[in-house]
């Protein structure tokens, strides 16, 4: 900050004049360089209404450090040709000198010296004229003498290729609304003692900039994609559902595909598709009595299906793999739901399940699966459409509509659809379904309990939500830590 | 999900309709298709190949529609169509019938001999007569035969269908299986004769073909079907023979199919391909086909195909209420015979009699009819009512846990990491300085990439990559995640359990083993668990190879060991690819349940 004698010098120059002054002239009139003024004019601006200042770009010339350079001792070429004697000077002795380089080859052009390359001892150098004139250090010492309007243009631009003329920015200085000749220093900060003397009272303040971005608290941040699957639990145990134990990414084939009455031949149990594990290999248990009945349903049929009428091998059953889907373990809690006496039950999981897929800015070979289970007596169709719409309501989705599909293990299987009104159509969101009899009865649940199910991924939903269009930027360690920074709380709902 | 292309002109035309993009697509929306796509092959030309390879091509409209995987009887224009009039009650279903040569003559028949048992044992056979091909005809021929192979017949892994020119060919026929050297024909579209095995070679390179010759490839003999003059008909799964080509002009068409013995479902899916297959080309033929003799090797003879019709049985009642409607029983029956499953009253109380034609392989209990009448109905049109199960949610306990304590941790200033569970095995031990097999990692079989070669068994590697990828943001980079790693484990039935472990590391130009041991003490604190020998934790030195030398603790809560906490080794930073000190903390938090 400039000090209080000058600041109050340049005020006392604005009051003399009507219609303010530039700071140029002020700089002129003080006899000190035009960057102190500007620092002057800056912090007057900082103390309110003192004075106003517009900014404007100047025609006037000014010299740079080499232009001042060269007005006062000479250009490179003058100094050199100075700096050789009568009996010459070694070439290399000649380059070692801070004008060296330029000025030798700018005197070689004008012919003011000469160069003996087989000179005995090396190159040497030898003045040819006697004397010169430095017509370039006159035309400096006219711009620093603010008379460059006797220059013509086509010197001007010579001069402006040796870098010796810049622009300068000046402010136009007029008096301000609270104009006065005398500095108050103004108080940054209310201190403790200023309460306590009670001195605030009498203190200006420096006003607080506003426009400026506070200091970022110091503190730790949730990843988005399970801020997101905390409001999803949070929905699902507002509707009274259970979480089910999905903390088990390995699972044998029998309980990811079998149990689900889905064929040993389906293409979902290609290696393409699954990840299959080599160590540990196999499953080694398994409830006997349900096995044999899921085989049975398989091979033969029963509970009034025809079965799928194939050789039904606990080998490929027993293979164990990374969960393709959550209803695995859906259909480890429904098996373990019958061997009790029935009782309704709502269940629901979200966690990770993995496909040995083409990876691609969608998709990524795990995702994190969200699943709804309902068992009861009686349940309906119109049922599920009803629980999915109170569930999607909860998710600030009310417009639905259903499309029959096709799962191996639901009957009959629907895909929700919501309208979106961003893109004006309908996208789907999710799939539903009522388990199949096939899947059902051989765990041994009674006759007339019908079980209804849905799920979606919950990278979905919150790529949608945080406008995120690359899964890898989202999720696993390319993060882009910044984003986690500065994603805002989630609710589903708004 | 299959797709199948179609003319919309063609398909408007056959429908007997003109819809708009939009009335259409409700209209599959409802039948539980998909319009996916309104195009062209010049547009389809133009996004493969560029603009220059589409000059000419055709501005037919095409739609593209997603078909349900097990709707097998929809693979094509014309059972679409068939499918969408039935719906619509414009038509009624077709029966099919099999009937004997007309002339009464010989069925055609097709001899098996011994030496396919080893490659491809099951074959069945089926004579279309009297076809006018038209072009579009022609087209939706080929285009279901490719589409039953990609999808019923799984690639031609389970089966392959062949179609001659009945005309061009004389049987009986003979399937038999030969040394590749000894196999010597012209195949489809080349100029001349090749052996068995200068075509597997000569199919290296192509584009479609390549695809299935591993079926084959190593098989000492391959199967190989001649006529009674010794012409091929064809190379199963792979090519069939010049001689007998279908064209515009062909009339009387020979099918045969052939199938692995993999297991007994495919001599089903053999069975349920042929039945699709000669249906749908039935449409222009009075929906009949002329049945064919197969003969095996140990001399039984069977008729193909097996065009079987089964009739169900089951109550208006059932349908009303799994589906949550209440519609009579002459109602729903008319519901199902406009979803293909010609449906009567049977008279007794509310029972409905129900026909499965053999296009409905994917019909196996009352659940699918069940399904049909609700699609019929409208999905959209079921009323939408809450269930009135009553239930008391409940958390599991270490997600409970879990959320709890990721809040706390951001509040201590620490950002969450969500990193993935599988991994490379140098991650998980290399990296680490640590013994792949003193891991207890659990192995995958079929990784596409090292990045899938092993579950994690620990978080760390994780949090040190999502540093690694955030070099740029300021430091000190404090980061945390919790989450389950995967250990093998002997006592559950898969041999594998998953563990929830906390891990957080501090990345500064100080290694900040205080940070990290506040942050331990904070854990504690809000595990509610003092500092101490016995009731308390503790930590003592200990030397983990992860770690800097004199620079690690092992973590004791209640006198059990929950993990470690120290300055990482500078080898583990530099192979993360880091270059500051960091120190990390990996705890066990199911202990605190």
């Amino acid at each position: 900050m400039a000090d209080n004698g000058l600041l109050e010098s340049v005020l006392r120059l604005v009051e003399k004049v009507d219609g303010g002054t530039d700071s140029q002239d002020v700089a002129a009139d003080l006899g000190v360089d035009h960057q102190v003024i500007v620092g002057a004019v800056k912090s007057l601006q900082a103390l309110g209404e003192v004075i106003s200042a517009e900014q404007k770009s100047s025609r006037h010339w000014e010299l740079t450090g080499e232009g001042r350079e060269i007005a006062e001792q000479g250009s490179h070429e003058a100094r050199v040709f100075n700096a050789i004697p009568d009996e010459g000077l070694p070439q290399n002795q000649l380059m070692k000198m801070p004008s060296g380089k330029v000025g030798f080859s700018k005197a070689m052009s004008n012919k003011w010296i000469r160069l003996d390359k087989a000179h005995e001892g090396g190159p040497r150098v030898f003045k040819t004229v006697e004397a010169i004139e430095d017509t370039v250090r006159d035309k400096l010492q006219l711009v620093q003498k603010g008379q460059s309007a006797k220059l013509e243009d086509k010197e001007k631009n010579e001069l402006k290729k040796l870098q010796c003329y810049w622009t300068v920015k000046s402010y136009w200085i007029t008096k301000g609304s609270s104009f006065s000749t005398t500095i108050t220093k103004q108080e940054t900060e209310l201190t403790p003692e200023m309460i306590a003397s009670g001195s605030w009272k009498e203190k200006k303040f420096k006003p607080y900039n506003f426009e400026a971005m506070g200091v970022a608290p110091d503190c730790g941040h949730l990843h988005p994609l399970m801020k997101v699957r905390t409001q999803f639990r949070q929905i699902f145990l507002e509707m009274g559902f259970t979480e089910m134990p999905t903390n088990n990414f390995i699972e044998s084939s029998f309980w990811n595909f079998d149990s689900l009455f889905q064929p040993q031949q389906h293409p979902a149990r290609d290696q393409h598709d699954t990840f299959f594990i080599s160590d540990p290999a196999l499953a080694h248990e398994f409830p006997q009595d349900y096995l044999e009945r899921v085989k049975k349903v398989h091979s033969e049929g029963g509970y009034g299906s025809q079965g799928y009428k194939y050789d039904w091998k606990i080998e490929e059953a027993q293979k164990n793999l990374l969960r393709t889907h959550t209803t695995a373990v859906s259909a480890r809690m429904l098996y373990k739901l019958a061997q009790q006496k029935f009782t309704p039950v709502k269940y629901f999981s979200i966690d990770r399940v993995f496909r040995n897929e083409t990876l691609d800015a969608t998709h990524l070979a795990e995702f994190h699966q969200i699943e709804g289970v309902v068992a009861d007596y009686g349940l309906t169709l119109g049922n599920l459409m009803g629980i999915l719409h109170q569930f999607f309501t909860k998710l600030g989705i009310t417009k639905l509509r259903f499309k029959p599909a096709y799962n191996p293990y639901t009957e009959p299987s629907m895909e929700v659809f919501s309208y979106h009104e961003g893109l004006k159509k309908w996208v789907e969101v999710g799939n539903s379904g009522v388990f199949r009899p096939e899947m059902l009865l051989p765990m041994g649940l009674p006759e007339g309990v019908s079980v209804i199910a849905w799920g979606l991924s919950l990278e979905r939903p919150t790529m949608i939500k945080y406008g995120i269009n690359n899964i890898r930027e989202l999720v696993g360690h390319k993060v882009n830590l910044q984003m986690v920074y500065d994603s805002p709380i989630c609710r589903l709902d708004s | 999900m299959p797709t199948v292309s179609v003319k919309r002109d063609l398909l408007f035309e056959a429908l007997g309709q003109k819809y708009t993009d939009e009335e259409f697509d409700e209209l599959c929306f409802e039948f539980g298709l998909e319009l996916d796509e309104i195009t062209s092959e010049k547009e389809i030309l133009i996004r493969e190949q560029g603009g220059e390879k589409a000059e000419g091509a055709s501005d037919v409209v095409l739609y593209k529609i997603d078909v349900p995987a097990n709707r097998y009887d929809l693979l094509c224009l014309e059972g679409l169509v068939r499918g969408l009039q039935v719906f619509k009650e414009k038509l009624e279903a077709p029966r099919y019938k099999r009937v004997s040569p007309a002339d009464g003559g010989e069925p055609q028949r097709l001899v098996i001999t011994e030496e396919t048992a080893s490659v491809r044992p099951h074959a069945v056979a089926a004579v279309l007569r009297n076809i006018t091909f038209t072009q579009e005809r022609y087209e939706s021929f080929i285009e279901l035969q490719e589409k039953l192979h990609q999808n019923i017949c799984r690639k031609r892994t389970l089966v392959a269908i062949g179609t001659h020119d009945l005309d061009t060919i004389s049987g009986p026929f003979t399937y038999t299986a030969k040394p590749p050297g000894e196999i010597r024909f012209k195949p489809l579209s080349q100029s001349r004769e090749y052996t068995a095995a200068e075509l597997m070679s000569l199919y290296k390179t192509d584009s479609h073909l390549r695809h299935y010759l591993h079926i084959i490839e190593n098989e000492p003999l391959y199967p190989i079907i001649y006529d009674s003059n010794g012409i091929v008909l064809s190379m199963p799964p792979i090519i069939n023979g010049d001689h007998s080509k279908i064209s515009l002009n062909t009339k009387n068409i020979f099918i045969e199919c052939t199938a692995t013995d993999l297991t007994k479902v495919n001599r089903f899916t053999l069975i349920i391909t042929v039945c699709l297959f000669v249906c749908f080309n039935t449409f222009f033929i009075l929906f009949r086909v002329e049945e064919a003799e197969v003969v095996y090797p140990d001399g039984r003879l069977s008729v193909y195909p097996e065009l079987a019709y089964r009739t169900e049985t089951l109550s208006g009642d059932f349908i009303n209420k799994r589906v949550g409607i209440n519609e009579s029983a002459e109602s729903i029956a008319q519901l199902l015979t406009r979803m293909c499953l010609r449906s009567e009253v049977s008279g007794e109380g509310d029972l409905i009699q129900v026909e499965i034609p053999p296009t409905r392989a994917d019909v196996i209990h009352a659940c699918d009819i069940m399904e049909d009448a609700a699609i019929a109905y409208g999905f959209n049109n079921i009323v939408r009512s809450t269930p009135r199960t009553y239930t008391v949610a409940n958390q599991l306990p270490v997600n409970k846990l879990t959320e709890l304590l990721r809040q706390d941790l951001t509040a201590a200033g620490f950002t969450e990491a969500l990193t993935f569970a599988l991994c490379s095995e140098e991650d998980i031990a290399d990296k680490l300085r640590k013994n792949i097999t003193e891991t207890r990692a659990v192995h995958i079989s079929n990784p596409k990439t090292a990045d899938f070669q092993v579950a994690r068994t620990s978080l760390l590697p994780g949090l040190l990559k999502t540093i690694a990828a955030n070099r740029k943001m300021p430091l000190p980079l404090k980061l945390f995640e919790i989450s389950d790693v995967v250990l093998k484990d002997e006592t559950k039935d898969v041999g594998a359990r998953n563990n929830r472990r906390l891990c957080a590391v501090y990345y500064n130009k100080s290694p900040g083993f205080e940070v990290i041991h506040g942050l331990l003490d904070r854990v504690m604190q809000l595990l509610d668990v003092k500092p101490g020998r016995n009731q308390g934790y503790h930590i003592q030195a200990a030397e983990d190879s992860t770690f800097f030398p004199g620079r690690c603790a092992e973590i004791f809560s209640c006198g059990k060991s929950i993990g470690h906490l120290g300055v990482l080794h500078p080898d583990v930073i530099s192979r993360f690819e880091l270059t500051m000190p960091c120190s990390a903390i990996d705890i066990d938090i199911e202990p605190f349940l």
